[in-house]
C-alpha cells in the first residue's frame, strides 16, 4: 500500500488511536487505588490540619485520623443528625455549596485533641482566580473558633495564596462566630490596621483583597446552615457546665 | 574523537544549542514552576523522560507515519507519555502533582518536544534521538534547577524545603524578596543566565 494515500493514512491514525487508548487505559487501571488513597490522604491532612494537627513525615496520615477522629456523621440545617448513605468523608462539598442551604447535607468530623471534642466543619468558596476551600474546627462550645485551614487553587503567589500560610489561618483561633444575642455573624476580615465596630474579625492579606473578601464570604455562606447545629452543641454543653458546677457545689 | 562525535546529540544540547537559553523554547513552563526546586527538578526529569522516550519512538516509528498526519503522530505519542508521567506522579508524589497541576499537562505544547521530534527524531535513527532528547531534556533542567535556585533562596529562605538563611539573619532585619516568588523574576534570571552564556560563548552572539 502506498504511504500517502488515504486508506493507509486513515488506518495508521485508527491503529495508533487504539494502541494508545488501550496502553493509557491500563495504566489508569494500575495506577487509580494509589491515587484515590493520595486523595484521601491528602483530605484526612487537611481535615486534621484544621484542629492544629500536624502528622509528622514518618507517620502514616491514615493512622493519625484514626486515633484523633472519633466520630464523624452529616447534619441538615436545623441541627438534626441525617442517616444518609454517604459516609461524611466522602461528602462532595463543591456540590453541596450549589444546593439550596434546606437540602445540603453538612458533614462534620468530630475530633479528639488534648484540650477536648474539637468538630471540624468544611467550607467552600471562591477566591479571585478559583475555588478556595478549608476547614474550620470549632471548641467543644459551638461558637468558638479552635483552629482554621485554608486552600486553593490557583491564587496569586505571595497575595492571595497567603491564605494557606498559618500566619493568616492562626488569626482565627479563638474567634466568636456568633454575636452576643446569637445570632450567626461569621468572621469579618478587614484591612490591616482597621477595626470593625462591632463583631469578630481578622486582618486580611495586603495585595490579596479579593481572595481576602473570598474567605469571609465563604465563611459566612458555608457556615451559617451548621448554625443551628452549632447552637445545639452550646446547648448541650451549657447544660453539662450546669450540672458540673452543680455537682460541684453539692461537694 | 570518534567518541566525542556520537555523544553530540547528547552534549549539544547541554550548552552551545540549549533549548531554553539558546532557542529560546519552554519559556513558558521554565516561568511557571521554577519558585521551589523540587516542582522544578520533578518538571525537569518529566521532561526529560517525555522528550527521549517520544524521540526514540517517533523516530523507530518515522519511516512508516504518513507525511499528511505527521504533527498529529507526534502529539498522540506526545500526550500519551504526558498523562502517564501524570498519572504517574499523581499515583507517587501527590504533593508535587499538585504544585505542578496543570504544567505536567502542558508539557504537551513545551515547544522543546516538538521541536526536537520535527528537527532531530524525523530523521535520525532512534539511539541519536534517545541521546538528543537526554541532552535536550537535562538542557532544560539545568536552566530550571539554576532560576528555582536563585528563586528559591532569595524568595523563600530555603532550598528544596530546607530552611537554609538562619533565623538570626531574619531577626537582625534580612527579609525574602516577595518578587523573587513571582513569575517575572524568573525571566529576569533567565535573562541574566543567557547574558552570562553569550558573554561566554562569543561564536553564538548575533
Amino acid at each position: 500500500m502506498k504511504k500517502e494515500s488515504n486508506i493507509y493514512t486513515i488506518i495508521y491514525a485508527a491503529v495508533l488511536v487504539i494502541l494508545v487508548g488501550v496502553g493509557l487505559s491500563v495504566i489508569y487501571q494500575t495506577l487509580h487505588p494509589m491515587q484515590v488513597k493520595n486523595i484521601a490522604d491528602d483530605k484526612k491532612r487537611q481535615i486534621l490540619a484544621a484542629a492544629l494537627i500536624i502528622p509528622q513525615k514518618n507517620e502514616s496520615i491514615s493512622d493519625v485520623y484514626e486515633n484523633h477522629i472519633v466520630d464523624s456523621f452529616i447534619v441538615d440545617n436545623n441541627g438534626n443528625k441525617v442517616n444518609s448513605d454517604t459516609n461524611a468523608f466522602d461528602v462532595n462539598i463543591k456540590q453541596e455549596v450549589k444546593k439550596a442551604a434546606a437540602e445540603r447535607l453538612l458533614p462534620v468530623f468530630v475530633c479528639k485533641t488534648d484540650s477536648g471534642l474539637k468538630y471540624i466543619l468544611p467550607v467552600y468558596g471562591s477566591g479571585l482566580w478559583g475555588p478556595i476551600w478549608g476547614y474550620i474546627a470549632f471548641d467543644g462550645n459551638g461558637d468558638t473558633i479552635y483552629g482554621a485551614y485554608f486552600a486553593h487553587e490557583g491564587e496569586t503567589p505571595g497575595l492571595g495564596a497567603e491564605i494557606e500560610k498559618p500566619a493568616f489561618s492562626s488569626q482565627f483561633e479563638g474567634k466568636n462566630i456568633f454575636d452576643t444575642n446569637g445570632t450567626f455573624e461569621g468572621v469579618q476580615v478587614v484591612k490591616a490596621g482597621r477595626e470593625p465596630s462591632s463583631g469578630s474579625y481578622v486582618h486580611a492579606i495586603s495585595g490579596g483583597t479579593i481572595t481576602s473578601q473570598g474567605v469571609q464570604r465563604m465563611l459566612s455562606e458555608s457556615l451559617l446552615p451548621y448554625s443551628n447545629y452549632l447552637k445545639s452543641l452550646k446547648q448541650t454543653s451549657d447544660t453539662s457546665n450546669q450540672s458540673q458546677n452543680i455537682s460541684q457545689d453539692e461537694e | 574523537m570518534k567518541n566525542n562525535n556520537a555523544l553530540l546529540p547528547l552534549l549539544n544540547p547541554l550548552s552551545k544549542d540549549n533549548p531554553v537559553i539558546v532557542q529560546i523554547l519552554g519559556i513558558c513552563s521554565a516561568l511557571a514552576v521554577t519558585a521551589k526546586m523540587e516542582p522544578a527538578l520533578v518538571m525537569a526529569i518529566s521532561v526529560t523522560a517525555v522528550v527521549a522516550f517520544s524521540n526514540v519512538i517517533i523516530s523507530l516509528i518515522r519511516k512508516s507515519i504518513p507525511a499528511s498526519i505527521r504533527i498529529i503522530v507526534q502529539l498522540v505519542v506526545v500526550a500519551a507519555l504526558v498523562v502517564i508521567v501524570d498519572q504517574v506522579l499523581k499515583a507517587y508524589n501527590y504533593e508535587v502533582s499538585k504544585a505542578l497541576s496543570v504544567f505536567i499537562g502542558l508539557i504537551i505544547t513545551n515547544c522543546i518536544i516538538m521541536g526536537r521530534l520535527e528537527a532531530f527524531a524525523m530523521t535520525n535513527n532512534p539511539w541519536n534521538s534517545f541521546l538528543d532528547g537526554i541532552g535536550s531534556g537535562i538542557g532544560y533542567g539545568i536552566i530550571l534547577v539554576i532560576v528555582s535556585f536563585f528563586r528559591e533562596l532569595f524568595g523563600s529562605g530555603t532550598l528544596m524545603g530546607y530552611q537554609v538563611i538562619p533565623q538570626s539573619w531574619y531577626d537582625a532585619g534580612y527579609s525574602n524578596n516577595g518578587l523573587m516568588i513571582l513569575p517575572p523574576m524568573a525571566l529576569i534570571v533567565v535573562g541574566c543566565i543567557i547574558w552570562v552564556h553569550r558573554a561566554n560563548n562569543k561564536d553564538i552572539q548575533e
